[in-house]
């Protein structure tokens, strides 16, 4: 099976300090994949470099059947070609209706002529509602996103990121802040997203990862300690004196 | 399908509406048409603050709207007011030097023709040929055609440049100022061929139109200016009012977010930087024939930070509340520096308030700031909106 994403030899230094060292990751096209890892530990920084804000010193990062190297394309370019990524803190458009935060994610011509031209039909009514519904929020669609429960606007993202259908998505601690039920509809967005794409989920709660029920790979100090299911990982023991110790 | 973009937005309409009414009610009371409540050259400020409203919608635009605060747009307000000023001095002077000559026996050559205009034009500066940047002046298509196309190109060139290399915030207001300074610096140059710190002058006489009083043509201008103001009015309220405006105002509150939707923000920019440097190149040119003159302190820095202030006074991202800022702002500053406003003597010190007016202003921008972040605009919204509901 090839690979949707390959890193291989990715090094960033920050001033001198090195915050990924040598790190090598790969994730298949429709697969589920949590990385966990203390503060710290280069999690960000690696959703950084494969989404184009971050350029490495070494190291290559290859995506597709065609193997395209990610580095020397811009941001808006690699989410073009289907990376989606979700931020550690919520960031959704306040100013904008539900409904226009979806409707801008949505996947359709992103040039500044064809947006002003651009005119909704009602397919593109219907495909936002039919997100709104799967993200629990078919009845908050004409709601300023400024007035969503925090909870409400990590979905509002996760669904922004499912309209602008990726082929893989990168989500930053998305259960961060979140009550238990909450997450529990986060984690079912999750495993059913990653059913026709690759997602890639950060994650700090262990409880949280155990019920993806998926591959884990353990990062630490930039590069990779550990991985395989997390009762292999968790019974590594670099990983209980860097991780679980604490 | 999506309801009309008028069904969507009454509020152009309800501008629309006032420009009209405001305009009839100005030309049935003006000189020009007989009633002679208003005098010609108070019909000259207001067409003139019309014009002023054009450039605050544009300002609104980049700023308000798409979060690039430049600190630079009146500059291309003087370009389009220096584009359509030398077809002006041109032609005029053209017609002087033909009429002095009509007695004589031999037509001028046209060598002959060209160096009457020049010394008539240049003989402030000491100079007798026309410059090069003057290759056009003789044509009025081409000068119409360059109040668009010099403003565009430059914002193009300056903005590609700037953000490509993600210059932005303070850095690129900053950088929008050292524009409009270094521009009005080559503007005071006499070599700069264009009567250095004398600007153009007697731009209020259309070549052509001798015998149109100037309080008819005044009412034309006027005309001009609200049609220009409600044209890109409507045009601006569209392009805020789509998919667009929500993707530049996206970018305005988080362009790196922006980004990662797979847009490229940079293009967007660029796109309304330019598009907001030619409006305000035709609200310039349609200004500076009504004030007679343009020179190079007009494109002061001053001038662009005036403009940001009117908008913020007015309320950013709305288009209404810019020309609410713009004419509010202008007009009683006019007033105030007109020396009309009565002095206060306070016995040991007279408040004069040509000299003191800039300091209300300030106090009146650091209250709209503290009070009311969103404006004049932002006020009317709560009393009245709020209210009915
Ligand atoms: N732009 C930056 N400049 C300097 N240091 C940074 C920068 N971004 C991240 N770092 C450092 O790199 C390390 C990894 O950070 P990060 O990827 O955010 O960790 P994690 O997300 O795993 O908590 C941290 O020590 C952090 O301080
Ligand atoms: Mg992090």
């Amino acid at each position: 099976m090839s690979a949707l994403l390959e890193v291989s030899g990715v090094t960033v230094t920050f001033d001198g300090f090195r915050a990924i060292n040598d790190l090598s990751f790969e994730i298949g096209p429709a697969e589920l994949r949590a990385v966990i890892g203390p503060n710290g530990a280069g999690k960000t920084t690696f959703m950084d470099i494969v989404t184009g804000k971050t350029k490495p010193d070494t190291g290559r990062v290859l995506w597709g059947e065609e193997s395209r190297s990610l580095l020397r394309m811009s941001e808006a370019e690699i989410a073009r070609a289907g990376v989606g990524r979700k931020f550690q803190r919520p960031t959704v458009f306040e100013d904008q209706s539900v409904f226009d935060n979806l409707l801008l994610a949505l996947r359709k011509n992103r040039s500044p002529f064809g947006v002003l031209f651009y005119r909704r039909s009602a397919e593109d009514k219907a495909r936002v509602e039919a997100l709104a519904a799967e993200i629990g929020l078919a009845d908050q669609l004409g709601r300023l996103a400024a007035e969503l429960s925090h909870g409400q606007k990590q979905w509002l993202e996760i669904g922004m990121l499912l309209a602008q259908e990726p082929r893989l998505l990168l989500v930053d601690e998305p259960a961060a802040g979140m009550t238990p039920a909450e997450r529990e509809h986060t984690t079912d967005l999750l495993v059913q997203a990653a059913k026709t794409r690759a997602v890639v989920v950060v994650e700090h709660d262990m409880e949280f990862v155990r019920r993806l029920d998926c591959k884990v790979t353990v990062l630490h100090e930039g590069r990779v300690l550990a991985e395989g299911s997390l009762d292999h990982v968790t019974r590594n023991q670099e990983v209980i004196d860097v991780y679980l110790g604490r | 399908m999506q309801r009309s973009f008028i069904a969507r937005n009454p509020s152009v309409l309800v501008f629309l509406a006032a420009l009209a009414l405001f305009t009839i009610l100005v030309t049935i009371l003006a000189e020009g048409a007989g009633a002679g409540v208003i005098s010609t050259s108070f019909v000259k400020t207001l067409g003139k603050t019309l014009c002023l409203c054009l450039v605050a919608v544009a300002m609104d635009l980049v700023w308000g709207y798409c979060g690039i605060l430049s600190l630079g747009h009146f500059a291309f307000f003087g370009l389009g007011g220096y584009m359509i000023g030398m077809w002006l001095m041109y032609a005029r002077t053209e017609e002087i030097v033909l009429s002095a000559n009509a007695g004589a026996a031999l037509p001028m050559t046209p060598q002959e023709l060209s160096d009457g205009i020049a010394a008539q034009i240049f003989g402030v500066v000491g100079g007798s040929e026309l410059p090069w940047v003057w290759s056009f002046a003789h044509s009025l298509p081409l000068q119409l055609m360059l109040i668009l196309l010099l403003p565009g190109l430059i914002a193009l060139v300056f903005g590609w440049l700037a953000f490509r290399s993600r210059v932005a915030g303070v850095y690129l207001s900053i950088l929008t100022q050292a524009m409009t300074l270094a521009l009005s610096l080559w503007l005071f140059q006499n070599d700069s061929g264009l009567r250095g710190n004398n600007g153009l002058s007697g731009l209020q006489n259309i070549p052509g139109l001798a015998e149109v009083p100037q309080a008819t043509l005044s009412l034309w201008f006027l005309w001009a200016s609200a049609f220009a103001l409600g044209g890109f009015y409507l045009l601006a309220a569209w392009v805020v009012s789509g998919k667009f405006g929500s993707v530049i105002r996206a970018i305005r509150d988080d362009e790196a977010r922006v980004r990662f939707l797979g847009y490229s923000v940079e293009g967007y920019k660029l796109f309304v930087f330019t598009l907001t440097a030619m409006i305000a190149g035709i609200a310039g040119a349609l200004y500076y024939p009504q004030a007679g003159i343009v020179n190079p302190a007009e494109i002061a820095p001053i001038a662009s930070i005036y403009l940001a202030v009117w908008v913020a006074i007015g309320g950013r991202g709305r288009l209404w509340g810019a020309v609410l800022g713009a004419a509010a702002v202008s007009l009683v500053s006019s007033w105030f520096t007109s020396g009309q406003v009565p002095a206060v003597p306070l016995g040991f010190y007279t408040v004069e308030w040509t000299d003191w007016w800039l300091v209300l202003l300030g106090f009146g921008f650091v209250a709209v700031t503290l009070f009311a972040p969103n404006g004049l605009a932002g006020l009317v919204e709560r009393i009245f909106i709020r209210g009915a509901k």
